[in-house]
């Protein structure tokens, strides 16, 4: 469904961030992307849903590294939905109108748009919060707004970038387990960004270690016990997670 | 509900606080000066008190207010979506910035003498220059509020597949209300200041009218009649911006 291939990104100022970064995301797949932070992990969300082009480094001009069934992205589409670091909700917008945001842009009734978003803050537990603006809800609830968000564009693929990286520890376990709920019921694969092994093995089919400068994919893991009732309790998960820690001590040693 | 309703209440006991300290305060200065030019404030306020029910006190209270609430509009029209658009669109800041900001130190005030030749000595040529003060204050502050709005924002509205168009409407228009409205209000007082300076000649409408009048007479206590409806309309005017952002940045709230 999604092709990455060869995937190329420097800066204007010469920096190469990203180099030959290839993956391949199924219909019903997800994949966690582990690194050290800097390491060009939101840059490869950023290239992925368009927000930002590769750069054409030694491929002819034809060349489009990243496709979604078929058709290449060059630029943001309603089809991949991002939840951007620290939530990515506006301020000026409150819970209802941020949710249902990217139906107004697809151009959505007003009607239809609202009840979508209603039902969906109410699918995420924020029912009567509908009219509360991003200042006043917590980080937690933040997130779930933004959860919202991305779901209700009923896309075919999602990214998310550090989604749970600021929130205390009971709220984090609380939203990783919605996030499993909600992808058994809607089975829209996703790309999760993370540097929290123990994240990464919960929720991601695959796990990728992105690491060097420029960063290149320097490992893949299967992560068979994804999804199975109790996962995170079993040995098969602390063994992913121990062999995992190991291979990037290797590699940030190898770096440093 | 009752923490809101009791808002306006609050703000009026403060705002009467304030009056009372600020009385107590001429009350001592008019003691020391013992001069006729500084009234006591009895005095002054029974002649305001009075003045409250003469319609021609009104007469030119309105004038004025009407003047300088015709000149916030037109500076707030023409300012806001200018800045929005230089703040917004890189191509036309590099265009208008220039002379923009070659404009912007020049005492617009001291254009009077050109702006009253080119548009008489009635209404137009007062409220002219008042939104020319104004509009500039909204445009600087307007353009500076949109260039700040964090890119994660923009980044976070474009990645629904968002045009430009939308960007303008759903993003940079609602950042940077806050900003035009805080200019405003705190160029509500220069508003003011400008509105005595052009009633002070050529009219005889106006608190500034009334002020000047009654200074050449050596009716000092007419004259604080006209000082302090020209406080009153300063605040009237802050507060009627206050509401407005009130009203329409409900997430600052």
């Amino acid at each position: 469904m999604l092709e990455v291939t060869g995937l190329d990104k420097s800066y204007a100022h010469g920096r190469e961030v990203l180099r030959n970064v290839s993956l391949s995301l199924g219909r019903d797949e997800t994949l966690a992307v582990i690194g050290p932070s800097g390491c060009g992990k939101t840059t490869l969300l950023y290239l992925l849903c368009g927000l930002v082009q590769p750069s054409p480094f030694d491929h002819d001009a034809d060349h489009t590294p990243v496709t979604l069934d078929g058709e290449p992205v060059r630029k943001p589409t309603p089809d991949i939905a991002i939840i951007l670091q620290d939530y990515g909700l506006l301020p000026w917008k409150n819970a209802r109108d941020n949710v249902s945001l990217g139906l107004k842009v697809k151009g959505v009734d007003k009607r239809t748009r609202n009840k979508a978003a209603k039902d969906m803050l109410a699918r995420m537990g924020l029912s009567g919060r509908e009219n509360d603006y991003p200042g006043s809800l917590s980080g937690g609830e933040q997130q779930r707004v933004a959860i919202a968000r991305a779901y209700v564009q009923q896309p075919k693929l999602l990214l998310m970038d550090e989604p749970f990286s600021s929130l205390d520890a009971l709220t984090r376990e609380r939203l990783q387990h919605t996030l499993l709920e909600l992808r058994r019921d809607q089975r829209i694969p996703y790309i999760l960004v993370t540097h929290s092994v123990e994240e990464a093995v919960f929720l991601g089919q695959r796990i990728m270690i992105l690491a060097g400068c420029p960063a290149r994919v320097q490992a893949v893991f299967d992560n068979p016990g994804f999804g199975r009732e109790g996962h995170r309790a079993t040995p098969e998960f602390y063994d992913l997670v121990r062999e995992i820690r190991q291979s990037m001590e290797v590699l940030w040693c190898v770096e440093s | 509900m009752s923490p809101r309703s009791a808002k306006p209440l609050r703000r009026i006991l403060e705002y009467l606080a304030a009056c009372l300290a600020l009385l107590a305060a001429w009350k001592i200065t008019a003691l020391c000066v013992g001069s006729a030019i500084l009234p006591q404030p009895e005095d002054a306020l029974l002649g305001f008190g009075l003045a409250l029910i003469d319609p021609a006190f009104w007469k030119h209270f309105f004038a004025s207010g009407y003047r300088a609430g015709v000149a916030m509009a037109l500076a707030w029209l023409v300012g806001f979506p200018l800045g929005v658009l230089m703040g917004g669109v890189k191509r036309f800041d590099a265009v208008a910035a220039p002379m923009v900001f070659l404009t912007y130190p020049v005492p617009k005030i001291v254009l009077l003498p050109v702006v009253l030749l080119l548009m008489g000595l009635g209404n137009a040529s007062k409220i002219t220059m008042i939104a020319l003060i104004l509009g500039y204050q909204v445009l600087v502050a307007v353009r500076d509020g949109v260039r700040n709005i964090h890119p994660k924002y923009l980044d976070s509205i474009r990645s629904l597949g968002a045009g430009n168009a939308r960007i303008f409407t759903e993003a940079l228009w609602p950042a940077a209300l806050p900003h035009g409205f805080t200019a405003l209000r705190l160029n509500s007082g220069v508003s003011v200041a400008v509105l005595f300076f052009v009633e002070s000649f050529a009219t005889t409408k106006g608190l500034g009218y009334l002020i000047m009048d009654a200074w050449g007479r050596l009716a000092y206590v007419d004259m604080f009649t006209g000082i302090l409806g020209m406080s009153l309309l300063g605040v009237l005017l802050y507060e009627t911006v206050n509401m407005l952002e009130h009203l329409t940045c409900r997430w600052k709230r």
